[in-house]
C-alpha cells in the first residue's frame, strides 16, 4: 500500500511538470497576446515594449519558463495580468467554492446514481423496467451545460423557486472567515446562511451531478446484474433473505468497485465541466474564473488554474486508486 | 429569557434551514425598494480603472463612474459637464494646460480631496512603468504646479484632446494618500474613490454591492445600495429580469429585448450608443490595393437591410467612422448602396459573378449582436456583384494580436467605441499607419491625418478630419457598417435614462 502510495506520489509530480510544459509553451504559441489586448491606439512601439517588459514578457521563452517555474517552486505563482492580484491568493480565495459544488454534486450523483441502480436492480422482472433504462440513456446523452440552461428556465423562470446566479444572496449581510462558505454557515450554526448557500448550489449542483448520476447508474446496475447471479448470492437467497436485503447486503459490497473506479475518473470530468456550468450560474469558483483568464490571455493567471486543475485530476485518480485497493482485498495483497 | 439546550438547538437551527431552503426562493424577486440589482454583463476583474486590461474595456467604465470620479464628467449625451474639475483650459498659445479642482470634496474613507490627488493622479498616468494604457496621453503633460485650487502644467507634447481622455479610459483620480498607504494590492482589497458609491462587499465573478454616498457632493444616487451581479451568460441574465431576481439588465439578444419589453411589469429602452460595426481593409494583398475591388464591396452592401431586418432596426447605418452624435460626423456624406455601381467597378478591373475576385474575411461570432450573421448577409451581397469571400472565425483576442502586427486578412469585422465622440479617437487611431490598431496604412492617408493631431484651431481640427472622412469614404480605405444600439431591460417601477456611451451607470437609474 505504501508503495503504491509513493509510487503514485511520484508519477503524479512527473505529471504536473509535463502540464506545466505543455500549458507554457500552448499559451504562448496558441494566438491572443495580452499586450496587444492592452495597447492604446495612440502607443508606440516603444510604449509596447515597455507594455511587454512591465508584465515580464520581453524575454526569451525558456527564460521565461524557468522563471516561472522557480517561483513557482517558492510558492509565487505571479500576478494576475487582469486582476492585479497574487495568483496564489486568488486561486485560494476561488477554489473552495468550486470544491464545495464538485463534492456536493458528487454527492448528489453518488446518492441519486446508487439508489437507482438498486432500485432497477429490484424491480429488474418488471416489465416496465426498461423505461429505466431509457431515462438514463436519456440522462446519459444529455450534457451537463444543457442540463444548466434547461434548469435556468425551469426553476429561473418558470417556476422562480431558485436563485439563478452566484453563492450566495448578495443582500444578505453575511460575513466569512474562510471561504468554505458552506462547511462555515453549518459549522458556526448559521443555518440561514448555510440553506442560502446551498440554495445557490442546487442549479449548477443539478447540471453537474445528473450526467454522473446517470454513468453512475448503468455502471453499478450492471455490476449488481452480474453479482446477482453468483453463487453466493444464490446461497443468501436460498438462506431466505429478501431480495432488498440481497441487493444491499451481498451484492453492492461486491458491484460498487467498478463503480468506485469510474467514478473517479469521472469525477475529473465533473470538475473540469465546472468551467461552463460556473459561467452559466455565475458561480464564482476557479472555473468561471478560468473562462475570464482566458478572454483576457491572462497568462499567469491561466498558468495557475491549469496546475490547479490538473493538481485535482492526479489527487482524485489517486484518491481512487487507494480507495480501490483498500475496498479490494485481492488488489491490496497483491 | 428563553433557554434552549442543545438539542432544541439543533432543532431550532434545522428549522431555520429547512425553512430557508424550501422558502427563500419566494422572497428571490423582492427586492427593497432602497436596492437595485443589476444583472451586468462583464465581471468586474480590478478595482484600479487605470492600469491592465479593464482599463481599456469600455463595458466596465460603468462601475468605475459608480465608484470614483473622473477628471471631467459626461451627460448622457456624450458632452462634457465638470467633474472633479470644475474648469480646465489651455493659456493663448498652448503651451501650459490649467485645472480648477473641486473644493469641499471627501474620499470614501472620510479624508479630504485635495489638488494634490489630481496631480499625483495624473503624474501616475503618465509615468510608462505603471503600465496605463493611455500613457501616451497623460504623458504629454507634466512639471505640474498648484496654487490654491488651480493646477498648472506644462505642455510637453500638444494634444487637443487631452481633456476629453479625463472624461474618458483612464481618466479617473484616485486617493494619493491611501493609495501609497495600502499599496496596489491594499486598494484592490478596499477600494477608495470619490464617486457617488462606495463599495461595500465584492466577490469577484458574482457580485459587486455598492452602498450610497452620503457625503458625495453632486447629485446622490436614488438607491441606498447597488448591486451589479456579474452574468456574462446572455441567456442567464434574460432569466435574471424575466424572474425578477433582477431590477435591469443589458446587452441582452435584441429578439429577446423585444419580447421582454412587453411583458406586463417590464419596459425597455434601446437607443444609439458610441460604438460601431465596421470592416477593416488591410492593405497588403494586392486585390485591396484595388481601388475598384474596395469601392465595389462597399457599394454592394446593404446597411440598411442589414440594419432593419438582422438588427431588428436597433441599429444605423453609417458611412464613415464618425456615429450621429460624434463631433466631426458630417451627414453630408453618402456611400449609397448600389450593386450596379460595384458590378461596374469590379468589371473594370476584370472581375464578374462568373469570374469573382476573391479574398478572406476575418469575424468573431457572438461578441457583436449578430456579428457573424452581418458578415454571412455581406458575403451574400457581395457573391451576387463578384465577390467571392472566404469567412474565418476568429477569437477578439486573436484580432488584436493580427491587427498590432498588420497581419488582419485583406477584411476583418470589427466594433470599436468612442464614448468621448471626437475624431481622433475614432477615425483618427482606425486610419493612421502608426497607431497599431490600424489596419489600412498609406502615406496618402498619413499626410492629411498627421498635422491636425496637434492641430491647435478646434474648428480647423474638426473641418480637417471631415475631409479625411470624406476622402476615405471616396478612396474605400474602411468599411463603415453601422452604429449599435443598446438594449437595456428593466422593471416598470424604474426610470432608465440612457447613457450615449453605453455605460449604464446606476445614478442614471432612479425610482419612476
Amino acid at each position: 500500500m505504501t508503495s503504491v502510495a509513493v509510487q503514485r506520489l511520484i508519477m503524479a509530480a512527473v505529471t504536473l511538470l509535463g502540464v506545466a510544459i505543455i500549458v507554457f509553451v500552448l499559451l504562448r504559441v496558441a494566438p491572443g497576446d495580452p499586450i496587444a489586448m492592452m495597447i492604446s491606439p495612440g502607443a508606440t512601439p516603444a510604449d509596447i515594449a515597455a507594455l511587454r517588459a512591465h508584465y515580464g514578457l520581453d524575454t526569451s521563452l525558456p527564460t521565461q519558463f524557468f522563471v516561472w517555474l522557480r517561483d513557482i517552486l517558492r510558492g509565487d505563482f505571479g500576478t494576475s495580468i487582469s486582476l492585479h492580484r497574487n495568483v496564489l491568493g486568488i486561486m485560494a480565495e476561488r477554489l473552495p467554492a468550486t470544491l464545495e459544488l464538485a463534492f456536493a454534486s458528487l454527492a448528489f450523483a453518488a446518492l441519486l446514481g446508487g439508489a437507482v441502480a438498486v432500485f432497477a436492480t429490484l424491480v429488474s422482472d418488471w416489465t416496465a423496467a426498461p423505461l429505466i433504462d431509457g431515462v438514463n440513456g436519456l440522462f446519459l446523452a444529455v450534457p451537463d451545460f444543457i442540463w444548466a440552461f434547461a434548469l435556468v428556465l425551469l426553476f429561473g423562470v418558470f417556476l422562480p423557486v431558485l436563485p439563478l446566479s452566484g453563492r450566495i444572496d448578495p443582500s444578505l449581510d453575511e460575513r466569512f472567515v474562510t471561504p468554505f462558505y458552506l462547511l462555515e454557515s453549518l459549522a458556526t450554526l448559521r443555518f440561514a446562511a448555510a440553506a442560502d448557500v446551498l440554495r445557490h448550489m442546487v442549479m449548477p449542483m443539478l447540471a453537474l451531478g445528473l450526467p454522473l448520476a446517470a454513468i453512475i447508474t448503468r455502471v453499478l446496475k450492471e455490476s449488481l446484474r452480474e453479482a446477482m447471479v453468483q453463487d453466493y448470492v444464490l446461497l443468501a437467497r436460498l438462506k431466505g433473505l429478501s431480495r432488498l436485503r440481497l441487493v444491499l447486503q451481498e451484492a453492492l459490497r461486491n458491484a460498487v468497485a467498478p463503480t468506485l473506479a469510474l467514478t473517479g475518473v469521472q469525477f475529473t470530468f465533473l470538475i473540469g465541466g465546472t468551467v461552463i456550468v460556473e459561467r452559466i450560474f455565475a458561480y464564482p469558483g476557479i472555473g468561471n474564473m478560468a473562462v475570464d483568464a482566458v478572454i483576457n490571455r491572462d497568462l499567469p493567471l491561466i498558468q495557475g488554474l491549469t496546475l490547479v486543475f490538473g493538481a485535482l485530476f492526479i489527487v482524485v485518480n489517486m484518491a481512487v486508486d487507494l480507495l480501490v485497493v483498500a475496498t479490494n482485498p485481492r488488489l491490496r495483497d497483491g | 429569557m428563553i433557554k434552549l439546550n442543545r438539542r432544541e438547538t439543533l432543532a431550532l437551527g434545522g428549522g431555520t434551514f429547512l425553512s430557508e431552503l424550501l422558502l427563500g426562493g419566494a422572497f428571490a424577486s423582492a427586492q427593497t425598494s432602497d436596492t437595485l440589482t443589476i444583472a451586468y454583463n462583464v465581471n468586474l476583474p480590478s478595482f484600479d480603472p487605470t492600469v491592465g486590461p479593464s482599463a481599456v474595456n469600455p463595458t466596465i467604465q460603468a462601475i468605475y463612474r459608480a465608484i470614483y470620479d473622473q477628471y471631467v464628467g459626461q451627460n448622457p449625451d456624450l458632452s462634457f459637464a465638470p467633474g472633479l474639475l470644475t474648469k480646465w483650459g489651455w493659456n493663448d498659445d498652448k503651451t501650459k494646460a490649467w485645472m480648477d479642482v473641486r473644493e469641499g470634496v471627501v474620499w470614501h474613507d472620510g479624508s479630504p480631496f485635495t489638488p494634490a490627488d489630481v496631480v499625483w493622479s495624473l503624474e501616475r498616468a503618465g509615468d510608462p512603468k505603471t503600465g496605463n494604457p493611455i500613457q501616451f496621453v497623460w504623458g504629454g503633460l507634466g512639471n505640474y504646479q498648484i496654487d490654491g485650487n488651480r493646477i498648472t502644467a506644462d505642455v510637453k507634447q500638444f494634444d487637443p484632446t487631452v481633456f476629453k481622455w479625463m472624461a474618458f479610459l483612464t481618466g479617473y483620480i484616485l486617493p494619493k494618500a491611501y493609495y501609497e498607504k495600502v499599496g496596489a494590492e491594499g486598494f484592490e482589497k478596499k477600494p477608495v474613490g470619490a464617486g457617488p458609491y462606495m463599495v461595500d462587499e465584492y466577490q469577484g465573478n458574482a457580485f459587486l454591492r455598492l452602498k450610497r454616498n452620503e457625503n458625495y457632493w453632486g447629485p446622490k444616487g436614488a438607491f441606498d445600495t447597488v448591486i451589479f451581479k456579474f452574468v456574462p451568460d446572455g441567456t442567464s441574465r434574460v432569466a435574471e429580469i424575466e424572474s425578477g431576481s433582477a431590477d435591469v439588465t443589458l446587452e441582452i439578444p435584441y429578439e429577446e429585448y423585444d419580447r421582454l419589453r412587453v411583458k406586463p411589469g417590464l419596459a425597455g429602452v434601446c437607443e444609439p450608443v458610441s460604438d460601431i460595426g465596421m470592416i477593416f481593409i488591410t492593405n497588403v494583398e494586392k486585390e485591396m490595393l484595388d481601388e475598384n475591388v474596395r469601392l465595389a464591396a462597399i457599394h454592394a452592401i446593404d446597411k440598411d437591410l442589414i440594419a432593419k431586418k438582422l438588427l431588428r432596426g436597433y441599429a444605423t447605418p453609417i458611412a464613415t467612422l464618425e456615429a450621429p452624435g460624434y463631433e466631426a460626423f458630417d451627414p453630408s456624406i453618402k456611400v449609397p448602396y448600389d450593386p450596379e455601381l460595384a458590378k461596374s467597378l469590379l468589371a473594370k478591373s476584370g472581375y464578374s459573378p462568373e469570374k469573382p475576385v476573391k479574398f478572406k474575411i476575418q469575424t468573431t461570432r457572438g461578441f457583436k449582436p449578430k456579428d457573424y450573421e452581418m458578415i454571412q448577409a455581406i458575403v451574400g451581397m457581395w457573391r451576387k456583384v463578384g465577390i467571392d469571400a472566404e469567412i474565418e472565425v476568429y477569437e477578439i483576442a486573436k484580432h488584436y494580436e493580427l491587427r498590432a502586427g498588420h497581419k488582419l486578412d485583406p477584411m476583418a469585422f470589427y466594433n470599436w467605441g468612442n464614448a468621448i465622440g471626437d475624431p481622433s479617437t475614432s477615425t483618427g487611431f482606425a486610419m493612421f499607419s502608426p497607431s497599431p490598431h490600424s489596419a489600412w496604412k498609406s502615406k496618402d492617408l498619413d499626410d492629411m491625418i498627421g498635422p491636425l493631431w496637434g492641430e491647435k484651431d478646434e474648428a480647423k481640427r474638426i473641418a480637417g478630419w471631415k475631409a479625411v472622412d470624406k476622402y476615405i469614404a471616396e478612396k474605400g480605405y474602411v468599411i463603415p457598417l453601422v452604429q449599435y444600439s443598446q438594449p437595456i431591460v428593466y422593471k416598470a417601477s424604474l426610470k432608465v435614462i440612457p447613457n450615449a456611451t453605453g455605460a449604464l451607470q446606476p445614478t442614471l437609474v432612479s425610482k419612476a
